[in-house]
Order: structure tokens, then sequence, then C-alpha cells
């Protein structure tokens, strides 16, 4: 059951949003000089990334034989430094394959 | 090139490599906004107006899921919390006096790919070349979930299966190479998956929601992490 209309949600979402990227480039004309702030705004999208990625990505799919294998695709090309576009379409073709498996 | 139309079609060529992987992540999107109960016409608008991978895949959830307006604004800001370093950086590139009516228009298009390609710029940005840039990007981007959301009830159940680890896979090509190359990043990456598990299996703590976890994991991982690891500032690049 939907507690708002979906508009709603899509206008908190695009203002917030857009707040964050507007307001460091409008007001912010001095470079930021604590280290602390700095790192972890470098950190937080890893840990962001991370934390959406796993354990979620293993109930992605049809089940969980191919959403392992698309995982484990996904992390051996990121390895070897492939484009975001081949390691999202690598992984994607993983899960079709091992979903065409008699299992 | 230095006129405005000339930075502009330097902009859009620069776009193009980030416009296509744009339309195939945005594809997998699209299906999924679909499943979440989303119409077309919404999932396009969703992301023509947000123009963000991560963080339009958590809406998604909070939106099925009925969650509170707050969790929803609380989640975009975290998620997206990272636009504001990238902002501030872009803010460095651009000329001191430049109109504030440009920074509020660059800054629609601050993402983690459009920020790469404006940052690594050598020379000053000009706004013309943000906004072609942005301009064939956005087009792939809401283009491409256009198509998603239309084309995706009449595709294959196994297809739609397979697209639905697209966008993980783009999050790990973005975390990946850099934990590769540096251990405090891999540790956080690490540190975050296993806190992510914790809670999402853990007794008491599976109750909570998955914006309210990505919150959580994301300020105590990336907080703790800015006290025990304070970076160098070579360490940070324009690949985040």
């Amino acid at each position: 059951m939907r507690m708002y209309n979906v508009y709603i949600y899509i206008l908190v979402m695009a203002v917030v949003t857009y707040i964050i990227r507007a307001l460091p480039l409008t007001l912010i004309r001095k470079e930021i000089k604590d280290k602390r702030i700095r790192a972890f705004l470098y950190y937080v999208p890893f840990a962001t990334l991370s934390a959406m990625t796993f354990p979620a990505i293993l109930t992605a799919t049809a089940n969980i034989y191919s959403a392992v294998a698309g995982f484990a695709v996904a992390l051996i090309l990121a390895f070897y430094r492939r484009g975001l576009l081949t390691v999202a379409i690598g992984a994607c073709a993983a899960v079709f394959i091992v979903e065409l498996l008699p299992l | 090139m230095t006129s405005k139309s000339g930075n502009f079609l330097h902009g859009l060529k620069n776009g193009i490599p980030i416009c296509l992987g744009y339309l195939a992540v945005s594809f997998a999107f699209g299906i999924q906004a679909v499943q979440s109960g989303l119409t077309v016409f919404q999932a396009t608008l969703l992301s023509l107006t947000n123009v963000t991978s991560a963080g339009q895949f958590a809406g998604l959830g909070i939106i099925s899921a009925g969650g509170s307006l707050i969790e929803m604004a609380g989640v975009q800001f975290v998620i997206n919390l990272r636009y504001m370093l990238m902002s501030a950086a872009l803010s460095q590139k651009l000329r001191p006096s430049e109109k504030t009516l440009h920074r509020l228009a660059i800054a629609f298009g601050v993402t983690d790919e459009i920020f790469a390609v404006s940052v690594s710029r050598p020379e000053t940005l000009s706004p013309y070349f943000s906004y072609g840039c942005i301009f064939i990007s956005v087009l792939g981007w809401a283009g491409g979930t256009f198509l998603g959301a239309f084309s995706g009830e009449i595709l294959p159940q196994r297809l739609i299966s397979a697209l639905g680890v697209a966008l993980y896979g783009m999050f790990i090509a973005i975390i990946i190479p850099p934990a590769r190359e540096n251990r405090k990043v891999l540790s956080v990456v690490l540190s975050a998956m296993i806190m992510a598990c914790i809670f999402r299996y853990a007794p008491i703590l599976k109750e909570v929601s998955s914006g309210f976890r990505i919150i959580i994991v994301t300020i105590v991982v990336a907080g703790a992490a800015a006290v025990i690891f304070p970076i160098e500032e070579a360490a940070e690049n324009a690949n985040v």
C-alpha cells in the first residue's frame, strides 16, 4: 500500500538531489581545507555503493546461482578495469547463461 | 575551440561514451521502475529530473515499500552526498567570476561520469562544454529509461532477470578498480558489505528498512574511515 503519490516521491528526490549538487557550485568559491570532511566525502560513494550492491545482488535475479555468477563476472571484469558498460553487460550475460543451464 | 558552439560540440563528443553507457544501465532501470509499479511516464520523468543511478535505484525500493518522505529525503541526501564533493571540485574548475546562472545549470548534470570527464579537462571549464556533455548524457539516461520501461513488459522473463544485475555491475565497476589500488578504499568496501549483510540478516537489525540501512552503513563506515584513514590530497582522484 503506497502512502504517497509517486509524483511526490519524484519531487522530493529531484529537489534533494539538486540542492546537493547546486549548493557547493554556487556557494563554495574556495577550496575545502578540512581534511576530515574531504576524507569523509571521498569514502562516501564506496561505502554507499558497496552497501547497495551486497548482499542485495544475491536476490536480484531468478535464482542464487545466476546471481553469484553475475556477481563473480562483474568482480573479475572490474578487477581488470573494464568500463562500466562492459562490466554491466558481462554480469547480465553471465546471469542469462547460467539461467539457461538445467540446474 | 573557444567559441560557445565549439565548446558545446566538444562537450557533446565527450559525452557520447557516457550516453551509450547510460542507455544500457537506464534501460535496466526502466524495467525495474515499471516492475516497482511506476508508469512509463513516471519512470522517464524520474530519470529526467534526477539523473542519478544509485539514488534512483534506492528510491524505487522506497516507493514500492511505501516508505516515508523523510526516509526518501534522507536516503537521497546520503547516497548523493558524493555529488557535493564533485560539485565543490567543479567549482574550482570554473572561472571565479562565472555567473551564478551557469553554475546552477551545470549543477544539474553533476554525475560520477560527467564529473570525471569535466574535471579531467586541463583548462578552465566552459559552461558550454558542460551543457553539451550533460545534454547527450541525460538524453541517453532518460531515453534508455523510457525504452526499458516501455519494452520491459514484452521482454522475456529470462532477459529481465539478466538485466537485473546491470546496475549492480555498474556499481562494481565504479568501486573495484580504486579498491584494487587503495587498501583504505578496499577496507571501506569490505566493511560496508559486511555491515550491510549484518543489517540484512541479523535479528532485530533486519527490521531496519533498506533505505535507512544504506544511510547507517554509509555514515558509520565512511565516518570511521575518515577518522582512521585521513587521506592525502593526492589520493583523491577524479574517478570517484
